[in-house]
């Protein structure tokens, strides 16, 4: 991710620039790919050799059969095509958000009811440091 | 003539679109979310628009990393619902109205804002969630539909400046067209939402409540929100509300609010919703 951008010191968040859609374009297309129906069978029947079809770094390969959904994030991945994958598994968008923070379900979609995270403390880097 | 007589705001979240679907509308869950729907719905029977012009975003459905047009306009005679992953919703066909559509294309490049042009494309619950929130679930939508798809998943996304003056030109479009029709535009999107990363979850109540005061009291303040105080401010993909500035220049600046409606959580968002009309 670069460092240089008016966005970089926002915590947690991987903005899809020109950069990372250079990095992540063969892993998204992978994702693409699971809109037809006849692929969404043979990933499930063989994920790694369906992956085969994609040149995609050995990193984000394994980020995508570990299903480390921040992994992907950090490798190009966009969560908008991320998400296909988290359709085949039967996770919804609230355990994405759970796992990429690494807490339970529970606690995620119990923030989400009561307001969502929220603003105060999570605007910069700098206050995710000082928090520890 | 064409009169573009009213702009409605509102989430297109795809869990509101499910929850229709799966029939859950009347849950704990998302029965005060639907609750504040019902004015909306009733609003549009009344109102009851030949075509409305949705604004929205594509979620790798009808494009990909492939092909990445700033905005897009569908001019075909009808929009098929896409399949996002779990197969197509089972929503009605969307109808097109292509004279308007194709009048619109032409309209606005010759006005200087270099339109792609779509006869083939799928729609995704970025448009066809604001139908099922506005008209629930007839066996046909009441009203044509012209689709006016926006890059906002690509960073960087069209200023909401340059949105705001693409809406001006649509309006005047519009209203050059001479069939006798009553048109309305939807901005659709946001509002405050994460889903990616680690501050997934974000939401920003007081930004969006801001957002829909100065809706009607300070556009101009709206108009140069810059992409940087969106991504920090309403998350990640709270930055789609620039198209909400598409449907604000489309109508007068003195254009009234009739109705607003905000709920959180809509899964991971807060859902807005408002409706605005010229004087």
């Amino acid at each position: 991710m670069r460092k240089d951008r008016d966005y970089s010191d926002i915590p947690g968040t991987y903005v899809f620039d020109p950069e990372h859609s250079r990095q992540g374009y063969h892993l998204n297309m992978f994702c693409m790919s699971l809109n037809k129906e006849g692929n969404r069978e043979q990933f499930r029947r063989d994920e790694s050799a369906y992956l085969d079809a994609f040149p995609m770094s050995p990193e984000q390969r394994d980020a995508v059969l570990q299903r480390d959904w921040v992994g992907m994030l950090r490798l190009g991945g966009n969560i908008y095509y991320t998400f296909k994958l988290a359709i085949i598994d039967g996770i919804n968008m609230q355990e994405i958000g759970a796992r990429m923070e690494g807490v339970p379900d529970e606690h995620f979609k119990a923030m989400m009811i009561n307001g969502g995270r929220p603003i105060q403390g999570n605007r910069y880097q700098k206050e995710w440091n000082r928090s520890g | 003539m064409a009169r573009l007589f009213a702009g409605v705001g509102t989430s297109h979240v795809p869990g509101i679109g499910a929850a229709v679907d799966h029939k859950k509308t009347q849950t704990d869950y998302w029965k005060p979310l639907f609750d504040g729907y019902e004015p909306a719905r009733e609003w549009m029977r009344n109102e009851a628009p030949d075509v409305v012009i949705i604004v929205y975003n594509d979620h790798a459905s009808a494009f990909s990393l492939e092909l990445i047009p700033t905005f897009a306009i569908g001019v075909a005679e009808s929009f098929q619902p896409a399949d996002e992953g779990y197969g197509p919703r089972k929503v009605p066909v969307v109808e097109g109205h292509p004279e308007l559509a194709w009048h619109l294309a032409e309209s606005l490049i010759l006005d200087e804002f270099d339109m792609t042009i779509a006869n083939e494309m799928p729609v995704d619950h970025g448009l066809t969630v604001p139908l099922s929130i506005t008209c629930g679930e007839p066996n046909i939508w009441p009203c044509k539909v012209i689709p006016l798809c926006v890059n906002v998943i690509q960073y960087p996304s069209p200023t909401g400046n340059r949105c705001y003056q693409l809406g001006k030109a649509i309006r005047k479009a519009v209203e050059a067209f001479p069939e006798d029709l009553k048109v309305a535009i939807f901005g659709t999107g946001g509002m405050s939402h994460q889903l990616q990363g680690e501050r997934a979850g974000l939401v920003n109540a007081d930004f969006d409540i801001a957002f829909l005061d100065d809706l009607t009291r300070n556009v101009d303040r709206l108009v140069r929100i810059p992409h940087v105080e969106y991504l920090r401010e309403a998350g990640s993909e709270g930055a789609e509300l620039v198209m909400w500035m598409i449907m604000r220049g489309a109508l007068d600046e003195d254009a009234r609010e009739v109705y607003r409606h905000f709920h959180v959580p809509a899964s991971n968002t807060a859902a807005g919703l408002i409706i605005l009309e010229n004087l």
